[in-house]
């Protein structure tokens, strides 16, 4: 299927004349009724299908939200399952509108394929290895066989950290996160290394889970966050005040049961980012209410990672970096005012 | 003279322009060049300035710049991380040329023994033909490859399972691949190629030789035989003359794997089987029909004519049938070299995965790229057709 998926966007690049010029995104997308949110082919806790088709994860929680934000229906989304390797060219083609697929911001992805909008979680990567290698640290690695993903930061990155510790290794880099994790489960590589969020979430398909370990290195910085096209400032906006939104909110104590009550709040701030107050939501041609009905539908920050990576779920990751500010992590959205 | 006024009197006066034939046909040529032309240019306009509207970068710039991942298998092109993408461009152009000749070389002596044996007088054997024919043709491709993937790779233990840390290893069979001792020729290896070499143009001569004798008096000499033994033996010869300058280099067992030695990764025994496997029941099928359009008539004469069966079937009934069998082959081999690029399913190194993979992916240069990869396999398969082309005319019967 990759090879015709990927020769298909290309030729839909070459033939497509005109499409999505500035400022035109939010308009197309108000009058098509949905928002057409690119994630990836599977991912537990980030985007991952249930039997039913049903879409759940952090970054499907984003798209519900621009949904909420946009139509006040969180259920306005399209899903297009990609791979590593063919979600830029579906964003820089137009074939989605924002692109939430647990993707690492960096300079020349920026550059090259598209607006960072924000990050929704701040990863780092790592290496799993079986227990009964008897390894405990990554620098013991020398001479081991590595399985990733292509087309990713991961491969970059692996590279650039056993050449800097003159380290040899062999690399066996699969297409699918699915091939990756057969394979290692085969004993095909002795360690398997992406995003720690990922090890966490992959690990959970292993035949013993238990028997696998993730080393303490982190090797890289892993900011992932949404993207949109080049240019087209107002649905940038869009995107970024809805990923603001959800952590200001968890902020400011607004969670979904409380969001009715707290519209009648006399806090100006709570006032002001529920839209009862001003006019910030119609600045970025959205309602005023934007906010209130994202949290309404989705919650807040804090109750979309608790529901679909935190502690209590089969991800068991601890808030750790991904805390507010004043918690003690890096999340920190600017003010909604 | 009276005769040259003669003719131009008998011509006809010529036709009006649309009336003949041949210019109006060069007026609709020119018509449907020009909107060739025209659609050609409005394709890459279009692209051009999408791309410009876009802010995507074009141009082939980014060939020179360094491609920074690690590649598992890099046959005969110097690969590190520091690397440029070209280099990444010739080292997937290499595996994709080493899977699609293997594969096509195995794929037809496979393919030919099972047509033949679909043929075969031998209940048992025909029918394991026909089971192998049936059962493998009509299962997709890619589910045969991740199929031999797994086959190939879980029952194989690991190289920790097999060696100690430290081990000097001559020869393995692990999950890691098929790894052996690379042999290095020492001073004086060269005449073993040597050898080899003379005993080819040696056999050669003797072949024309025996044909133009056999010609003359009839006489039959065991070419083959002899051949065989100039070619095995003559550098086996030189080999221990020279002292054995061959040396072994074994791989060494580090705390997780082989280090050096000659490895063939799983990935490429996998796809390789997943080919020649497939391919096989296509040729066969092709091979069968070849043999069975020769007619009856023929197998019957060179019975009269006491050539014996063996000899029957290779001088009687195969060139005729090589005239059918060789244009669907092309078709077939085309084929494997296309079906490859699946490779990319099984992390097998080929240009489909290394380049419009991986190097399209961290440059976002897509239609530079694609161009690029689709011109290798157009110009591959170009080559294996004007290959087999000029095979084709070679065999062509000799109509007298």
């Amino acid at each position: 299927m990759h090879p015709v998926k990927t020769i298909a966007l290309s030729v839909a690049l070459a033939a497509t004349a005109g499409l999505a010029q500035a400022d035109e995104t939010l308009d197309a997308v108000k009058s098509k009724g949905f928002v057409q949110c690119g994630v990836s082919q599977g991912l537990p806790g980030f985007s991952n299908p249930d039997d039913q088709g049903n879409w759940t994860g952090l970054d499907v929680d984003f798209c519900r939200a621009m949904a909420a934000a946009i139509f006040n229906d969180a259920d306005a989304v399209k899903y297009t399952p990609l791979s590593a390797k063919v979600r830029f060219t579906a964003l820089t083609s137009g074939e989605i509108d924002v692109l939430a697929r647990n993707t690492t911001w960096t300079m020349s992805r920026d550059a090259d394929f598209g607006e960072f909008i924000g990050v929704n979680y701040y990863d780092g990567q790592g290496f799993m290895v079986p227990t009964n290698l008897g390894v405990s640290s990554a620098v013991e690695l020398d001479g081991a066989a590595v399985c990733t993903n292509t087309g990713t930061t991961t491969e970059l990155n692996v590279a650039d950290y056993f050449r800097a510790n003159g380290l040899n290794y062999t690399v066996v880099a699969f297409e699918k996160a699915d091939e990756v994790v057969a394979a290692y489960d085969a004993g095909r590589c002795d360690v398997y290394t992406t995003d720690r969020s990922g090890l966490a979430a992959q690990r959970t398909k292993l035949s013993k889970p238990d028997d696998h370990v993730v080393l303490p290195e982190i090797i890289s910085k892993e900011p992932l966050g949404p993207l949109v096209r080049h240019g087209d400032s107002q649905w940038a906006d869009v995107g970024r005040w809805t990923l603001n939104c959800m952590i200001n909110a968890e902020e400011a104590g607004i969670n979904m049961e409380n969001v009715s009550d707290m519209a009648t709040s006399n806090d100006p701030n709570i006032k002001r980012i529920l839209g009862t107050d001003g006019d910030l939501g119609a600045k970025i041609g959205l309602d005023n209410a934007f906010c209130a009905n994202v949290v309404a539908a989705v919650g807040n920050y804090g109750e979309s990672y608790d529901r679909n990576v935190g502690p209590e779920t089969a991800l068991k990751l601890e808030r750790g970096v991904n805390a507010l500010w004043s918690q003690g992590g890096l999340l920190y959205a600017a003010p909604q005012r | 003279m009276a005769n040259n006024s003669n003719k131009t009197a008998l011509a006809a006066p010529a036709p009006s322009f649309w009336r003949d034939p041949d210019k109006r046909a060069i007026v609709y040529q020119a018509l449907v060049l020009a909107f060739i032309v025209w659609l050609l240019y409005s394709i890459i306009n279009n692209t051009a300035t999408n791309m410009e509207s876009r802010g995507l970068a074009s141009g082939f710039g980014f060939l020179t710049s360094s491609a920074g991942f690690g590649i598992i298998s890099t046959p005969f092109v110097p690969y590190t991380e520091d690397s440029s993408y070209f280099t990444v461009f010739l080292v997937g152009l290499v595996n994709t040329i080493i899977i699609a000749f293997v594969g096509c070389v195995l794929a037809l002596v496979l393919g030919f023994v099972v047509g033949i044996s679909r043929l075969s007088s031998n209940w048992l054997i025909k029918k394991i033909a026909t089971f192998y024919i049936e059962l493998f043709r009509n299962i997709p491709l890619l589910l045969q490859i991740l199929f031999w993937y797994s086959a190939v790779l879980k029952p194989l233990p690991g190289p920790r399972e097999l060696h100690e840390a430290g081990e000097t290893v001559y020869f393995s069979i692990n999950n890691r691949g098929l790894i052996f001792a690379e042999p290095m020729g020492q001073e004086g290896f060269q005449y073993v190629w040597y050898a080899f070499f003379a005993a080819i143009v040696v056999s050669w001569l003797i072949r024309k030789w025996a044909y133009a004798r056999q010609m003359q008096t009839g006489e039959q000499f065991p070419n083959f035989l002899v051949s065989l033994g100039l070619i095995v033996g003559a550098p086996l010869i030189t080999y221990f003359v020279m002292g054995r300058p061959l040396e072994f280099m074994p791989a060494e067992m580090s705390r997780f794997a082989l280090r050096g030695g000659v490895t063939i990764i799983p990935e490429f025994v996998a796809l390789l089987l997943a080919l020649v496997i497939y391919t096989a029941a296509f040729i066969a099928e092709i091979v069968r029909a070849g043999i069975q359009s020769v007619s009856h008539g023929q197998t019957e004469a060179a019975s009269a004519l006491g050539i014996k069966p063996t000899h029957r079937m290779r001088l009687v009934v195969v060139p005729q049938a090589m005239r059918v069998i060789v244009p669907p082959l092309t078709s077939q081999f085309l084929n494997l070299t296309k079906n490859s690029s699946l490779a990319t399913a099984i992390a097998y190194p080929d240009l489909f995965s290394v380049f419009a993979g991986t190097t399209l992916n961290q440059t976002g240069q897509a239609v530079e790229i694609m161009a690029m990869t689709l011109a290798v396999y157009l110009t591959l398969s170009l080559l294996t057709s004007a290959f087999m082309n000029w095979y084709n005319s070679s065999i062509k019967l000799v109509e007298r």
